[in-house]
């Protein structure tokens, strides 16, 4: 038990010290996230920034990414990244909010409680296991099917990945936003006679707007791509060409601009996201319905 | 306009209203359809987990029923394909993931404490608060970037360059802003009358905080938490960027704690490494690496599982 002093409550010591202390190390903490993220800009901008003074912009529109041989091709990994992004929305939206909606809508309790885990799990699933996966089934035994000589490292099955990936990312942030949507909008709903897909389709979706599209936004930014294209560097793409060039970091450092060429990837990226995540955020307040 | 007033037309009228009042509902196909469009949609990403689990099990089942034992106790072997094992790469992950741990979880639930219980929306929280969210949006290989030049090279003598620990340093930067994010919705969830009960009866902020929030908060913050080591686990290229070994490691008679501070890999790394190697023996490594790494990964998972439904606060 705590018994508490008339000392105790006149000086600052004891309790009320621990307290203070406790403030300033839960200060500290916070300030450390902050730390990271100069760090990770000081650090990108400070290599990166070799890399645009020094090359020449004629490298910059070369044929292939060969940072080794002073080429690179950054339009193409952007596009090829694009492309993949692309891909992967389609494969992910459909899905992952089909997911959302029937376990917020549909889905009795008990289901719940056993989907909910089972997408939790393939959430966490490796995106190295991920495109062992691609290279052993989804080109040689699906796309195969489609195309008949299809290249063993392509774009397609690098979509389909990143896709099947990102398909509990978009399903947990979306099921997040259906909930938030209070009961008294679809009890009105019911109430003016509508049915349940007709509620869940003309309100609850509407009112989530905001949230689904702030999901879609959050899984389009992150390319997870690192494995498929990664050893074809010429079809690569931002993610797998960075991988790459870190295999060979050792022979890369001496390398005039391939190190450099690394980081400009890296800030390359870092905007994109930054971007994306800055539209995602205005996209949210314009969208934003008030309850 | 002839006003329906006569007894036969009254009937008339309540005949055809009770008819269409008792029939029976009229079947909803648009919206039973669209029910079953949304559960196959459901059942896809069910099924895709499925289908990974299968495929992987039957590709590298050659190496599972094989060479089990040798499989998980040998080194990486640059040479041949079927002396080729994981052992570093478990050892590696489990050591990577301690040192991870060590660094995020502490820092990532003060953060969020302070997000939460301290902080009154000024400048500062409000930066916090949007870098930690832009944070989470980084893709995991700029971290990779941050480890090389700041783990590795800047901080070499705390982390002796290439070791465990500036791995564990960058996974680590990594999933803060997940574990911040998460624990801040667990605190969040406490119902305020706690806290106010609490300062009721005398309690000092910290006494609050430790003997009724983080109590009431436990079971959600350690499952987020977890979940996040889980996808630490899973990645690959900040470890190929931070400069996991890609090939043979000797430990020599270094024991267990001598080895953070030596060369590492890591279990996705090599998974990365048996997939680039040509031939079907080198694939069928890849795939059982990846059975094996699955297996962590529902391990994992159970264990949040676990906490969330041992642990679980309903108020």
């Amino acid at each position: 038990m705590t018994t508490i002093s008339a000392e105790e409550l006149q000086t600052a010591s004891g309790r009320r010290f621990r307290s203070s202390l406790a403030r300033w190390m839960f200060l500290l903490a916070s300030a450390i996230t902050i730390l990271i993220s100069g760090l990770i800009i000081w650090t990108i901008a400070s290599e990166a920034w070799t890399f645009t003074s020094q090359v020449a912009a004629d490298q910059l529109q070369t044929i292939g990414w060969f940072p080794r041989r002073g080429m690179f091709d950054i339009g193409t990994l952007i596009l090829n990244s694009a492309q993949i992004a692309l891909v992967s929305m389609i494969v992910a939206v459909p899905s992952g909010l089909g997911a959302a909606i029937y376990l917020s809508e549909y889905a009795h309790p008990r289901v719940r409680r056993i989907m909910k885990p089972t997408l939790e799990l393939l959430a966490s699933v490796p995106s190295v296991v991920l495109g062992v996966f691609a290279i052993s089934f989804i080109t040689p035994v699906v796309l195969s099917k489609f195309f008949d000589d299809i290249n063993f490292f392509n774009k397609l099955a690098a979509g389909i990945g990143v896709g099947l990936l990102v398909i509990p990312l978009i399903a947990s942030i979306s099921e997040d936003a259906l909930r938030a949507v209070p009961r008294d909008l679809r009890e009105a709903s019911a109430g003016l006679g509508a049915r349940k897909a007709t509620t869940a389709i003309r309100v609850v979706i509407p009112a989530a707007l905001s949230g689904l599209m702030a999901a879609i936004i959050a899984s389009g930014g992150g390319d997870t791509s690192l494995f498929e294209t990664s050893i074809k560097e010429s079809g690569g793409t931002v993610t797998s060409a960075m991988a790459a060039l870190g295999l060979g970091t050792d022979q890369v450092a001496g390398d005039d601009l391939a190190f450099q060429s690394l980081y400009f990837l890296g800030a390359l990226l870092f905007i994109i996201t930054l971007v994306m995540n800055m539209l995602g955020n205005l996209i949210v307040r314009r969208m934003q319905e008030r309850y | 306009m002839r006003i329906a007033s006569s007894p036969a037309d009254i009937a008339i009228r309540t005949a055809k209203t009770r008819q269409s009042l008792q029939r029976r509902p009229q079947a909803d196909l648009p919206g039973t359809l669209f029910k079953w469009l949304l559960i196959s949609f459901t059942g896809f990403a069910i099924a895709f987990l499925g289908v990974l689990v299968v495929v992987m099990v039957s590709d590298g089942w050659s190496v599972l029923s094989g060479r089990l034992g040798g499989f998980l106790s040998n080194g990486f072997s640059q040479r041949s394909a079927q002396d080729a094992g994981v052992w570093q790469g478990i050892v590696g992950s489990v050591q990577i993931g301690i040192a991870t741990a060590l660094f995020a979880i502490p820092v990532g639930i003060a953060t969020a404490i302070y997000l939460v219980e301290y902080a009154t929306g000024g400048w500062f929280a409000r930066t916090v608060e949007l870098n930690v969210r832009n944070l989470a949006g980084v893709p995991s290989i700029v971290y990779g970037l941050l480890g090389l030049t700041v783990f590795v090279k800047t901080l070499d003598g705390f982390t002796q360059g290439k070791t465990v620990i500036a791995g564990g340093l960058t996974l680590a930067a990594m999933v803060l802003p997940i574990i911040v994010i998460t624990s801040v919705e667990a605190l969040k969830a406490v119902p305020q009358g706690i806290r106010e009960a609490a300062y009721g009866v005398g309690a000092t902020k910290w006494e609050v905080l430790s003997r009724q929030i983080l109590p009431a908060a436990v079971s959600t913050i350690l499952t987020g938490t977890v979940l996040s080591l889980a996808r630490a686990l899973g990645e690959a290229a900040p470890l190929i960027l931070v400069g996991a070994a890609t090939g043979f490691i000797s430990f020599g008679d270094s024991n267990f704690l001598e080895t953070f501070t030596g060369p590492f890999t890591a279990l996705p790394v090599l998974i990365f490494n048996f997939a680039r190697q040509p031939g079907e023996d080198w694939s069928a490594n890849a795939a059982a690496a990846s059975v094996v790494i699955l297996i962590l990964v529902l391990i994992i998972n159970g264990a949040a599982l676990y906490f969330r439904n041992r642990f679980e606060k309903k108020w």
